[in-house]
């Protein structure tokens, strides 16, 4: 293999992980079995709201093989979940942050809200023992709408949150905004509703937690997305144990999307609890119990508004939400509708003034979370279905009123806070048309009509803000972490290298991408680069993988660290070669001296930092090992257009997508055929969000109705089409990789691409209005009421 | 009440006594230690614990340990061969990138290779329709379809 060769950087290289996981020799954290290790069960409750007056355990604890049985009031000196966001409201008041505690203490708030713990032989043995457990409630009115919770009469859920109201938040001019609708030619008026959605990784939650008398230590396996941050919370925070003394591995993880952020009670309880058996403990959620409890998404109640002038330009946008919490605030719920919402409402338009007012309530569910997206979803659909609206109002073709309303000079400071760096949206929004192929669209339609079907077409402009975050600016915001990441290169002796990456893989391929990275940069084959994450007991720190950071933040610490290497080896090889430092070049794997044919490869000078016998150790230390943390500058933005066409059947209201484009800028992408599968698998959340997936709970009882895989409708292979999927590139101009992120995109623009083509469907029979997701329930009666 | 169990697990014999009520997807994994068989739900919807029992894909969690005794199971483990060199199947699934997170990857793997045994030359539409049972949330299964395709392709050679 010729040097040139090294370089695979833009390449699609098959991916790394790949083998273990087609051969089953993966790890998983349900794979991982100590010697010795019971089973834990959590018994949850079956009511919405209820007051505990009485737990009797006596009977579960003398069952068959019962270790121990906890409830609440067992975990002394435990400490509640912690938010890791704080928001100040409109008022000047921090937002109400009621306790969560990791076992109910007096009162239950959800179906599926964690009452007690029993702890077994075999997970049977806790599973029956745990329905021997008798819980006296005394069950209380419930509320799961937000609109509902926010009522006079509503049922009060926190002692702490008069109103069941987290915080009122604005953002923007409001005086500005005002004044733009007062000289308005035309406003457009939108109620929507983006509903509520379970994230549904295939892998459920699990984790296996020991204790070592030993030394006083635990160690947690976990399906976590960020198992630094998972400690720093568990053990500051909730336990009030040193760091220094609990290890979390995150192994392999069957997916994220968001839902495996979080510090959950289960995980927490499991290591408290493992001490005091002292023997390991395993617990793996049925997905029963991933519906009950894993955090949901979404569920957004939205009031919009668009100005505009004559000529189809936007003056101003007013956007109202109501965003439901759920029972408890999960670790980053507070910044989801505000942070990651209101900012994005830009979109990619120069609408000059825009005020948004966010109010956040209690509800009895499950929280509610980041999920694939995490906010800008819900901006997309709101700011891309307005403008979907307003153009049919105002007579001016899709495409035209984006185009008059582009932002096209960069760097651009929006009215809500952001700075887009760069983008090219004419680019994207034209290469969407192209391979979309708009210019037939007439021409389909008139024949689907001639079959009696409906067909419509649908755009989505949408941007989104990744790379998350400039710590100074998100610690501004309320952050109570850090955003950074960190990249540890050490080469070894023989001039292998070991990477240690903060952020994490559930999917993302991360050992692949990172690997070119590192392979290209150093001149040395992939092979002998391995990339280490997932374990607080060997890699320094790392905030994790989620906001499509990983290649942008956790990627650039990986170069930071590559640039200290190399400038290290550089005086190494000024040494050896016995020139000047500034004369050394690196290149194809070897340092050079300018203008000369003498060199020492990568491998010789990983070589001498390790067997220093002819080494400047008068001025250099031996060893070739940095570590960097790297604090981005500013959010990246990724942008793209999204088109879907749909056809629907008026009599039996069925959609089918008989077309999805997408044309995304990523910026500089390392591995296409990644980028690609990043897009795909986001596309099908987004059209499952829009046509097939609602989480719904019962709105008396408060009983999860849609609590497993018969009921909550995943988007399965039939669902799909293929998807046409193109890039462009404006390289993001503040990291040296020059990428933005790709995972989110997907599922942040079909959305409002989908229901945009519905609603050009429907237009020709009458129907005006029609919410996620667009069922054939919802359609055929949108179609007959509007007869 | 125990029940005793004989059957051939990747070509070799396994002979043990299990509780009656043990889901064949938990013997698998916690009496064989074959932790490639996946279980993803509990209603016999998501398709990640799929096997082949005597050559044809079976969800493991929809069946007893007992229901299975003198059968042929092959498990994800049991089809690279020796060597390790992968079934065309999963080199085609790695060709095409049709896994991400791999953990619906073992049954949809060997879904496939059962449709594959039924309908050697499937179309999109028929491979789409055949693996309606086996759920994958990262992939959008785009190239899961493509690769099988392909893997079908190549068990032809």
């Amino acid at each position: 293999m010729g040097a040139s060769d090294l370089n695979s950087v833009g390449q699609s290289v098959r991916r790394k992980e790949d083998y273990r996981f087609l051969t089953g020799t993966g790890q998983f954290t349900d794979d991982i079995n100590p010697q010795h290790h019971t089973h834990a069960y959590f018994l949850r409750s079956p009511h919405a709201h209820a007051r505990i007056r009485s737990i009797d355990t006596a009977k579960a604890k003398a069952a068959p093989g019962v270790i121990a049985v906890c409830t609440g009031d067992d975990l002394t000196g435990v400490n509640g979940l912690p938010c890791g966001w704080l928001i100040t409201g409109t008022d000047g008041q921090p937002m109400k942050e009621p306790p969560h505690p990791i076992l109910a203490q007096g009162k239950v708030r959800y179906v599926g809200d964690g009452v007690a713990l029993v702890v077994a032989e075999t997970p049977d043995q806790a599973k029956d023992a745990a329905e021997m457990i008798a819980v006296d409630y005394e069950v209380l009115p419930a509320v799961v709408n937000p609109v509902d919770a926010l009522k006079k009469n509503a049922p009060a859920i926190h002692e702490g949150a008069p109103g069941n109201k987290c915080y009122t938040w604005a953002l923007g001019d409001k005086t500005a905004t005002d004044a733009a609708f007062a000289s308005a030619a035309h406003v457009t008026k939108l109620d929507l509703v983006n509903n509520r959605l379970i994230p549904n990784a295939i892998e459920p939650r699990a984790a296996v937690a020991s204790y070592s008398r030993a030394d006083d230590s635990y160690t947690l396996y976990v399906t976590s997305q960020n198992p630094h941050v998972e400690r720093l919370l568990m053990t500051a925070f909730v336990l009030g144990l040193p760091e220094t003394k609990v290890r979390v591995i995150a192994p392999d993880v069957g997916g994220g999307f968001g839902s495996k952020i979080y510090l959950y009670p289960e995980e927490t309880a499991l290591v408290w609890v493992s001490k005091r058996v002292n023997r390991p403990i395993k617990w793996t959620a049925e997905r029963s119990e991933s519906f009950l409890s894993d955090a949901h998404g979404r569920d957004h109640v939205t009031h919009a508004e668009l100005a505009l002038d004559k000529d189809g330009k936007f003056l101003g946008m007013r956007v109202q939400t109501t965003a439901a919490m759920g029972a408890y605030l999960s670790t980053f719920a507070s910044c989801i509708p505000t942070i990651l919402y209101a900012t994005l409402l830009a979109g990619q338009y120069t609408t000059p003034a825009i005020w948004c007012e966010v109010t956040a309530v209690f509800t009895n569910t499950a929280p509610v979370d980041a999920y694939r997206g995490a906010g800008r979803p819900e901006a997309t659909y709101v700011v891309e279905r307005i403008v979907h609206a307003a153009a049919v109002e105002m007579g001016v073709a899709q495409d035209e009123i984006r185009r008059r309303n582009f932002i096209r000079k960069f760097p651009y400071q929006t009215p809500v806070a952001l700075l887009y760096d760069i983008g090219d949206y004419d680019a994207c929004l034209d290469e969407a048309m192209k391979i979309a192929d708009t210019k037939g669209f007439a021409a389909r339609k008139a024949e689907a009509a001639g079959r009696g079907k409906l067909r419509g077409l649908g755009y989505a402009s949408y941007i989104e803000a990744c790379g998350i975050a400039p710590s100074n600016i998100a610690g501004a915001l309320g952050a109570r972490a850090g955003l950074f990441e960190v990249g540890q290169v050490r080469v070894n002796p023989t001039g292998g290298v070991t990477v240690f990456t903060g952020s994490h893989s559930h999917g993302q391929g991360h050992e692949t991408t990172f690997s070119q990275i590192v392979a290209s940069r150093l001149g040395i084959p992939i092979e002998n680069v391995e990339i280490v994450h997932g374990d607080t007991g060997r890699v320094p720190f790392g905030m994790g993988t989620y906001g499509s950071r990983s290649l942008a933040v956790g990627g650039t610490a990986i170069v930071k660290a590559l640039d200290k290497v190399i400038a290290k080896g550089r005086k190494i090889a000024a040494h050896l070669l016995e020139a000047a430092e500034a004369d050394i070049e690196f290149g194809d794997g070897k340092f050079s001296v300018a203008g000369t044919d003498r060199s020492k490869t990568f491998g010789e000078v990983a070589l001498s930092a390790y067997v220093p016998h002819n080494y400047p150790l008068d001025k250099l230390e031996p060893g070739l090992d940095e570590t960097a943390f790297y604090d981005p500058t500013n959010f990246t933005f990724p942008a793209g257009t999204h088109i879907c066409e749909v056809e629907v059947d008026p009599d039996t209201g069925v959609v089918e997508v008989v077309n999805f484009s997408a044309c995304d800028d990523f910026g500089n992408i390392i591995n296409p055929m990644i980028v690609e599968g990043q897009v795909h698998g986001g596309l099908a959340q987004g059209i499952g969000q829009a046509l097939l997936e609602q989480c719904v709970y019962d709105r008396e009882s408060g009983q999860l109705l849609t609590g497993s895989y018969m009921d909550y409708a995943m988007p399965r292979s039939d669902d799909l089409p293929s998807f046409n999927v193109a890039t462009k590139v404006t390289p993001c101009t503040h990291n040296p990789l020059g990428a933005k992120g790709c995972g989110e995109a997907g599922a942040i623009g079909a959305p409002a691409a989908l229901m945009n083509a519905v609603h050009d469907a429907l237009s020709a029979a009458g129907v005006k209005y029609i919410d996620m997701p667009a069922t054939p329930h919802r359609v055929w009666n949108a179609l007959q009421s509007a007869q | 009440m125990p029940v005793s169990l004989s059957l051939t697990v990747n070509g070799k014999a396994a002979a043990e006594d299990v509780d009656a009520r043990t889901l064949l997807v938990d013997f698998i994994r916690n009496d064989l230690g074959l932790t490639g068989t996946h279980v993803g739900c509990d209603t016999g919807q998501c398709g990640a614990c799929t096997v082949l029992i005597d050559g044809n894909a079976v969800k493991a969690c929809t069946i007893l340990a007992a229901q299975a005794n003198g059968s042929k199971i092959t498990t994800i483990e049991g089809l690279a061969a020796s060597d390790g060199e992968l079934h065309p199947m999963q080199a085609a699934f790695k060709d095409c990138h049709g896994l991400q997170c791999g953990f619906c990857t073992p049954g949809m793997v060997l879904s496939a290779i059962d449709l594959v045994q039924r309908h050697p030359d499937a179309d999109e539409k028929t491979i789409r329709a055949e693996l309606e049972g086996n759920l994958c949330r990262c992939t959008g299964y785009q190239n899961i379809v493509k690769a099988v395709k392909q893997g079908a392709q190549a068990m032809r050679r």
